[in-house]
């Protein structure tokens, strides 16, 4: 006759009913049945999260122990820690880490920065604004494809805007550093034309995201506090920075945190651009890496110790970006 | 110097005019209450006055300069809004500093000035904390810290107290009134609240629908008001109103209400008969009514409310309009229900135009 | 405070305090001027966000040739409509952006519906370990999708929905905008006010009425803030969809660009116009919810 969906809401439990009808019979406390139906809501999500996110995560710890013969159809053989020893210390994996992060050192900020500039001057009072704004975040319509089907071809000196600049078969081929630095570490992150191009396809077709997520946090900037800052005599350059900016900072926290985390899982745009990972693997990113070894090299135990590399760095990094930048991040209470 | 002036300032937005011809002249140290309800286009005004809006049409004058091409942050104005516009992520240090660094007031005389306008405003020790850590009526100080810090030319205040509860309304406009002595500065003050435009201005404006009723001194719009609005508006409980017909009796000008007829004196009466006029209304403040009963106008007694030190007694005259009588705790108290009337001391009537709703002066 | 009168008018500010600057505009031309400026800088900006649409948009409509010469064309002067049809037939269009809909839609459903149960559960029920799941959800978040891939693609095959629609589309509910959706619900149904959740005791409604009749109603700008984020992320899916279908049966759009490309070295055009058709339907769904978009924003992310 009850069952959890009828029970009466109990928004204070523990609480005795006030009115107390003659009690009856029931199988189930109250307590119970809301208990149940908590968990029969939380029921769909755990099931999929526990196939799909938590099996697959601690497998993955398994699946590093065993390294995958050169050959199909030959037993994969248990080799400890030994594979993650190796394949975290491998050349192809320090590169590939470095490219991941300078990847994510250009694309984030720059998103950021651009996505605030956008917002800023697209929330003046301006006659037709609304165009503008609606410019400004249409490339949220552009998928990564797009994106990047445009942007190779756009950046392709046979048929794009660069012919007759570059030289080499195709901008996009080309493993040279942009600026000549002797210094070997600085030197290793300097990114190379290939992924500055991967980069700017990423930026622009972020672009729309970013400027809509920094509108929706000036929004929370009230105009009164600009209105106040214009009488006590502060330009717009100054109210910007003494006033907008500090107010607009949690939202630039959260999108950099969120942001990084997405740099970091950039797979569409590097395939689409620069299969196999560019030449010279100079666009090979970690998710790339993971890709083409299960793809193509066929080996499942580097793999998932790739994998978890790039979860841990991941992990890494948001507890960083915690740990430092939220304290400059002036919340109001 | 410090002198505001309004000239035919107009304000239209697409298709409503908040602001209609309004003038209107503050003068040096004169504390001006910009009095309306909601809507009435005083808050535009200020706006206008500090340079956050443009006006459509007319000037502003402040100090000796004409001000309508120059910007809000030029003009030497402050400003206090009614949700204070504290900035949430600074201390009040900065809050109150914030005037003086913009306009690259050399640390040292910042500093001075800052400790000089938050002890002259009680917050020191609260120097470090953030809005969000203030109480109402302290982030209210530091608005006014901010304002004052600066010692601009005009304080443009927007019903700063309407935020706060009952009992610190009534002690925070004292401190305003003291605090304003001692600048002797000249404040334009927005509010809707009469009580606070009766006890703290120098001269009430009044304004309706964006345009100004009457200007003048506190005792004079309560005594004698201009038209119907302001008779309304200024008094509490407001003023008693009720239309009636001119009549002549043997020579006397009288007013037909129901109830009764009551007699004008002799130079309203022929004021009145020299416009003339047929319909009128009267009006009569609760105090200058008295429950008496030989008197021409008979009403019943409906409600009496009792407030301790004083009686409102709500009456009904022969077609149920309500005239309310206010009397002292001492007087004996009416029947409910019974049949009284109700007399007026002739030199305390209103009258007023019933078609254009204006004085009538004898 | 203390009660020194303190003078005031006539106090001099040092330095460049604006007590006497005079007008620093030229009046009404000048602010003319200046807002131009405004509108200047912004159509600036605009041309450059815009360009590279505007440019395949071109090129489409471009002979190879053309497209290939040196000297760039701005603007096409016989405007090559074929290569539209060409794009949608031979390009397998047609089947890519069916298949893309049908894995973002029921993928955005799917994630809509299980993050509002979970966030209400969240919200206004008592259990135990409520707290301990909590985090667990908000975990998921840091979890990046390759890192399950491997497995799931095995699980995948064992449940025998490799190169399928179920094989498509269940795996990817548990992609980001899951976690974060829960998330994001929990904090909008807490905004509901007591009031109301009292008032709907006395009415004696359960929770699954409030849920259907109260709280979903209430909550609709952040749902619909979700469902454009769910959509966007399912829309531009591109690694599990590459690994878990074989041919161009179940192939979705954004692989299919890519083959598209492939087979039309020389017939750039026929690309772009892919391009083009692969990117009108989000711009139509950009036009109509942009304010949802930012309104669903305002309410929850921005909170950090």
């Amino acid at each position: 006759m009850s069952t959890p969906a009828d029970a009466a809401l109990d928004l204070r439990p523990g609480e005795a009913p006030a009115v107390t009808p003659a009690p009856r019979r029931r199988r189930f406390s109250r307590r119970a049945r809301e208990a149940g139906l908590g968990y029969l809501l939380l029921l769909p999500a755990f099931v999929i999260f526990g196939v799909f996110v938590f099996y697959p995560f601690l497998r993955n710890f398994y699946l590093g122990f065993f390294s995958t013969p050169p050959f199909p159809g030959q037993p994969k053989n248990y080799v400890g820690l030994d594979q993650y020893r190796d394949v975290l210390s491998s050349s192809d994996f320090l590169d590939s880490l470095k490219t991941t992060i300078t990847f994510a050192i250009i694309t984030v900020p720059v998103g950021i920065a651009l996505g605030i500039l956008l917002a800023v001057l697209a929330h003046q009072k301006l006659r037709g604004i609304g165009i503008y704004r609606t410019f400004f975040s249409s490339t949220v319509a552009t998928s990564i494809a797009v994106a990047a089907v445009i942007f190779g071809t756009l950046l392709s000196p046979q048929v794009g805007l660069l012919q007759g600049i570059q030289t080499e078969p195709s901008i996009l081929q080309n493993p040279d550093p942009i600026v000549d630095i002797s210094l070997p570490v600085i030197r290793s992150f300097i990114p190379s034309v290939s992924l500055v191009a991967v980069a700017v396809t990423t930026i622009w077709q972020n672009l729309g995201l970013s400027f809509i997520l920094m509108s929706a946090g000036l929004q929370a900037v009230p105009d009164e506090l600009q209105e106040a800052a214009e009488i006590d005599g502060a330009g717009p350059w100054s109210r910007f920075w003494r006033v907008t900016l500090p107010l607009l900072s949690p939202t630039i926290f959260f999108a950099f945190v969120v942001g990084s985390i997405f740099a970091f899982q950039a797979f569409g745009q590097i395939d689409l651009l620069t299969p196999r990972g560019g030449p010279l693997k100079t666009t090979n990113v970690l998710v790339y890496f993971i890709y083409d070894q299960l793809q193509f090299a066929k080996n499942d135990g580097k793999a998932a110790v790739l994998a978890l590399a790039l979860f841990g760095v991941t992990l890494l990094l948001t507890l960083v970006q915690f740990r430092f930048l939220e304290r400059r991040v002036s919340y109001e209470r | 110097m410090g002198r505001v002036a309004v000239k035919g300032v107009t304000k239209r937005f697409a298709d409503v005019t908040a602001v209609d011809h309004f003038t209107l002249e503050v003068a040096d140290e004169e504390f001006l209450v910009l009095l309306g309800p909601s809507g009435c286009g005083k808050s535009t005004a200020l706006r206008m006055i500090a340079g956050l809006e443009e006006p459509t049409e007319g000037t502003i004058e402040i100090g000796d300069r004409t001000v309508n091409d120059i910007e809000a942050k030029d003009r030497d104005v402050a400003m206090v809004f009614q949700s204070y516009a504290l900035y949430p992520h600074m201390t009040v240090r900065r809050n109150v500093e914030f005037p003086l660094k913009s306009r690259k007031v050399p640390k040292p005389e910042r500093d001075r000035l800052v400790e000089e306008t938050t002890k002259m405003l009680g917050l020191e020790g609260l120097l470090e904390r953030k809005p969000a850590q203030l109480s109402g009526g302290q982030r209210q100080r530091v608005a006014l810290a901010r304002a004052i810090v600066r010692r601009p030319q005009a304080f443009l205040m927007d019903e700063p107290l309407s935020n706060l509860d009952a009992k610190l309304r009534v002690q925070t406009r004292a401190e305003l009134v003291e605090l304003r002595r001692r600048l002797g500065a000249t404040i334009v003050y927005v509010t809707h609240d009469q009580v606070e435009a009766m006890t703290m201005g120098d001269r009430i404006a009044i304004l309706d629908q964006g345009v100004l009723q009457q200007v003048g001194p506190p005792q004079d719009v309560y005594a004698r008001p201009a038209n119907l609005f302001v008779a309304r508006f200024i008094g509490n409980p407001p003023m008693n109103t009720v239309a009636g017909d001119v009549s002549r009796v043997d020579g006397t000008v009288g007013v037909q209400i129901p109830g009764g007829v009551i007699e004008l004196p002799g130079t309203l009466g022929s004021a009145v008969e020299r416009r003339g006029l047929e319909h009128v209304v009267l009006g009569v403040r609760p105090e200058d009514l008295i429950l008496g009963e030989g008197s021409p106008v008979r009403a019943t007694v409906s409600v009496i409310e009792s407030l301790g030190h004083e009686r409102h007694v709500i009456c009904r005259l022969e077609d149920g309009q309500l005239i309310i009588v206010r009397q002292a705790a001492n007087v004996p108290l009416p029947v409910e229900a019974s049949e009284v009337g109700l007399t007026v001391d002739a030199s305390r009537l209103h009258v007023f135009d019933a078609v254009s709703e204006q004085r009538v002066d004898a | 405070m203390s009660v020194e009168p303190i003078a005031l008018r006539g106090t001099e500010l040092s330095g460049k305090a604006g007590t006497e600057v005079e007008a620093t505009r030229p009046g009404k031309r000048g602010r003319r001027i200046r807002i131009l400026g405004r509108y200047l800088l912004l159509t600036v900006l605009a041309f450059i966000v815009l360009f590279p649409i505007y440019i395949t948009i071109v090129n489409s409509l471009l002979l190879p040739s053309q497209i290939a010469s040196k000297s760039p064309t701005i603007f096409p002067t016989s405007p090559q409509w074929h290569t539209y049809a060409d794009a949608w037939s031979d390009g397998h269009l047609a089947r890519y952006l069916a298949n893309s809909a049908v894995v973002t839609v029921f993928v955005t459903i799917g994630q809509l519906a299980i993050a509002t149960c979970a966030g209400y559960a969240f919200a206004f029920l008592q259990f135990p370990f409520r707290r301990t799941l909590f985090i667990l959800f908000l975990t998921t978040l840091m979890i990046p999708f390759e890192i399950t891939i491997i497995t799931n693609l095995s699980t995948v095959n064992t449940l025998g929905w490799y190169d399928s629609y179920q094989g498509l589309i269940v795996p990817l509910l548990a992609t980001g905008a899951l976690g974060f959706g829960a998330f994001l619900m929990r904090q909008a149904f807490l905004q509901i006010p007591k009031d109301l959740q009292d008032a709907a005791k006395l009415d004696g409604y359960g929770h699954l009425r409030f849920l259907t009749r109260v709280a979903v109603p209430l909550v609709r700008p952040t749902m619909a803030a979700l469902a454009v984020f769910s959509f966007l992320a399912a829309w531009n899916q591109y690694l599990w969809p590459l690994l878990v279908t074989k041919d161009d049966r179940l192939r979705t759009v954004q692989i299919g660009l890519k083959q598209l490309r492939a087979t039309n070295i020389d017939q750039v055009n026929v690309t772009f116009a892919g391009t083009v058709i692969a990117f009108i339907p989000l711009v139509i769904l950009l036009l109509i919810f942009q304010k949802q978009l930012v309104r669903g924003l305002t309410a929850g992310a921005v909170k950090g």
